[in-house]
């Protein structure tokens, strides 16, 4: 029963508050997504926290997104001990990158003044669940090695069988690992704060730059089409109100 | 031909008495809130000196602005690499400290102080963190400090003189400062626009007036490195960047903004100007020396039938054609010559332009006696106390001839009217002035009225903004109706 609430029911549950409240909050609270990043208060200590924080997390999110997606490629790679140890303990460094920029955010909030001041209850939470979520990702791959292996046979099935909206939870209810039960639900309750947290922001990355021109100009109206009473434009609703 | 109109500006620095009256204005109406206590989209500079932030014009640390980059321009500490690249931390990023922080003083302690043989004191205490602070620096921290080593001698544009001359320059007799007031420029090529990865940043089409959309910022807060001027800031409590808005709710129902409107030494002009579109880029690239004519270029004469023409096809109102030509910016800029844009060689092409300080010229020393005599009555503008090298450095990216060029024509004026109103002058002197300088004497009247004694309409000639389509700009009027108007539906807090 526990198992069933904690490896079904949270996924589900977390899983559907990301989706409805990301979208309310995107379209209806526009305001308040943000980064609503502290580095104008305080730049030198953010320095070394949040770039190994940000970078590890990145290739870690990656890294699982891989693994989850082709599995397949994944074991042919670990198909020679080298390259299995080469991905581990590389994948290991970045999660040690983010536990030290998480370690160094954390000390930074705590010591700089002007940044406590905008910290909010949910920054707290925020910073909780990061701990819980890279220490326990970390304890997973000391422990129960080589992760990149077992991920293809254990979790991508069960991943998957939650995406397809067939619960299957024996194999991971059977695991004797805790930090890696921790690892799954502590990762689907990041999931469901999205909506209420800092963590918004990175659903925000803006990839479009890329392919954006640099210069943006925005007309009120058509503006090749002056209106008169006989050619009237129905003009459209403008992005900033 | 794509040409558009935008709303420009002509700052006339001899005017300027330096009263920071813009600044409170704008101050009360825009950034009286928290987070944006800091800010003064409005300020005002005393040169030489470091200015708000502390070294603004020194690109080798804010890494503001574009550089040349073959025949275009890449932007220097921001853009699609750097900056998505430095998204985590921004390297060049000004600090709260680099401006100052904030206070107030606990006035209330002055009533509820217990009695005791002290006078009781008002501490200073943080309007960022609401505790006691040593005040380390403020608004204007370098306000009238001309000749102080602190302020004035670490002005950047002094690395453009020889040693001798900045010694020259600080000699007490010849020491000499000005104001320079700044706004946001509204770039015909905005740095900030360019650097921001989420798009909230953008130019109106209709007018120029660059923007940011609240909405849509997401505080990666490139566009604070971005713009060279330093004129787009962050508001650390609503995690929002934010810049001068050129007071458009007020432009739009025809009032001057509120710096210009409340400005006492009337020193400042506002007016349509017509440009063309496609010549940006080009105009951007040019070489340094060249950059100032090659931006004034690209401002369309609003007589040419031509450029009527290709306006009307742009969906350019007639009336703002007629404010464009009635603009006393376009006199200042093409017709006169007298305006020169702020640092053009950061390229972003601004539309404030500033009629140099003039005077004091009299001042000449000569083996350590001060010497007021001279044959010419102002002394020529060679031996103004400001060096034209260190005008030119604010000015013209360094090309002292055009900087010349100007405060000859300013002289020219000066030379006329003293020939007409006290009558001292001879003149062949005056047509010396005036023919050095090809103007003649209805021109130099017209400078003359213009500078001295326009009143508020010619000072400020803004186009109609056609409010009776203004509804329709936006949006259709039947989804308004019974809705609670424009303008935020949520409140603008921090997010979680």
């Amino acid at each position: 029963m526990t198992n069933y609430l904690l490896f079904v029911a949270l996924p589900y549950a977390s899983l559907a508050i990301f989706l409805v409240g990301s979208i309310y909050r995107y379209l209806n609270r526009g305001f308040s997504v943000s980064s609503v990043s502290s580095q104008f208060l305080e730049g030198r200590k953010l320095f070394w926290g949040s770039q190994p924080f940000h970078w590890g997390l990145f290739v870690l999110f990656f890294g699982h997104l891989i693994a989850f997606l082709f599995p397949r490629a994944i074991i042919a790679w670990n198909g020679q001990p080298v390259r299995l140890l080469i991905l581990e303990i590389a994948a290991f460094s970045f999660g040690l990158c983010a536990l030290l920029g998480v370690v160094l955010l954390i000390n930074r909030r705590l010591t700089s003044r002007r940044v406590q001041i905008v910290t909010s209850k949910m920054d707290v939470v925020v910073y909780l669940i990061l701990l819980t979520q890279i220490i326990s990702g970390l304890l997973v791959a000391y422990h129960n090695r080589w992760g990149s292996s077992w991920f293809a046979a254990f979790l991508t099935p069960y991943l998957r069988s939650i995406f397809v909206l067939d619960p299957q939870i024996d194999a991971i209810a059977s695991v004797n690992s805790l930090s890696l039960k921790v690892h799954i639900i502590s990762a689907f309750s990041l999931v469901g704060l999205i909506p209420f947290t800092r963590f918004i922001h990175f659903l925000v990355y803006p990839v479009d730059y890329l392919w954006r021109s640099y210069q943006q100009v925005i007309w009120n109206w058509p503006r090749k089409h002056i209106r008169t009473s006989r050619s009237h434009s129905e003009g459209h609703k403008s992005l900033n109100n | 031909m794509d040409v558009r109109s935008q709303v420009s500006m002509v700052f006339h620095l001899d005017k300027c008495i330096g009263c920071h009256t813009c600044s409170i204005a704008c101050k009360n109406i825009w950034t009286d809130r928290k987070g944006a206590e800091y800010m003064w989209w409005n300020n005002v500079e005393t040169k030489p000196g470091t200015g708000y932030p502390t070294k603004w014009e020194n690109q080798d640390i804010y890494k503001g602005g574009w550089e040349k980059n073959g025949d275009s321009v890449s932007l220097k500490g921001a853009g699609k690499f750097k900056g998505l690249k430095n998204i985590f931390h921004n390297p060049h990023l000004p600090v709260l400290d680099d401006y100052y922080e904030p206070w107030t003083y606990k006035y209330q302690d002055l009533f509820t102080a217990p009695e005791g043989d002290d006078q009781p004191t008002a501490r200073p205490v943080s309007l960022v963190t609401g505790e006691h602070m040593d005040i380390q620096a403020g608004p204007n921290w370098d306000d009238d400090m001309g000749g102080s080593v602190d302020y004035a001698r670490q002005d950047v544009n002094l690395d453009k003189l020889t040693p001798a001359e900045q010694e020259a320059m600080f000699q007490l007799e010849r020491m000499t400062f000005h104001y320079l007031p700044r706004i946001c420029n509204h770039c015909l090529n905005p740095a900030c626009v360019a650097s921001c990865p989420s798009g909230a940043l953008y130019k109106r089409g209709e007018d120029g007036i660059v923007l940011i959309n609240q909405e849509r910022c997401r505080a990666w807060r490139m566009c604070v490195t971005a713009c060279p001027y330093k004129k787009s800031y962050y508001n650390w409590n609503t995690g929002k960047s934010e810049k001068c808005v050129l007071c458009y709710p007020r432009l739009e129902s025809g009032q001057a903004p509120a710096c210009f409107h409340s400005c006492v030494g009337r020193i400042r002009y506002l007016g349509v100007m017509l440009y063309d579109a496609d010549r940006i880029e080009a105009a951007a690239s040019a070489p340094d020396d060249q950059l100032v004519n090659a931006q004034l270029d690209i401002y369309l004469d609003p007589f040419d039938p031509e450029v009527i023409k290709q306006a009307r096809l742009n969906g350019v109102a007639d009336s703002t054609i007629t404010a464009a030509q009635n603009s006393p910016v376009y006199k200042f800029v093409k017709i006169w010559k007298l305006a020169l844009p702020l640092h053009p060689e950061f390229r972003t092409l601004p539309n404030l332009f500033y009629v140099p300080a003039l005077l004091p010229t009299m001042a000449n020393v000569a083996n350590g006696v001060y010497n007021s005599t001279s044959k010419s009555l102002w002394n020529g503008v060679e031996s103004n106390r400001l060096p034209m090298k260190y005008l030119a450095s604010l000015f013209t990216a360094g090309n002292t001839g055009k900087v010349v060029e100007v405060m000859k024509r300013l002289m020219a004026v000066r030379l006329h009217r003293r020939g007409v109103t006290v009558g001292d002058l001879s003149s062949a002197e005056i047509s010396v002035a005036m023919n050095e300088v090809h103007m003649d004497a209805d021109t130099a009247d017209a400078i003359f009225r213009l500078t001295a004694l326009a009143t508020f309409d010619e000072r400020f000639v803004i186009p109609p903004a056609h409010r009776e389509e203004s509804i329709e700009m936006l949006e259709n009027t039947a989804d308004v109706k019974g809705n609670t108007g424009f303008g935020f539906k949520e409140k603008p807090a921090r997010g979680l």
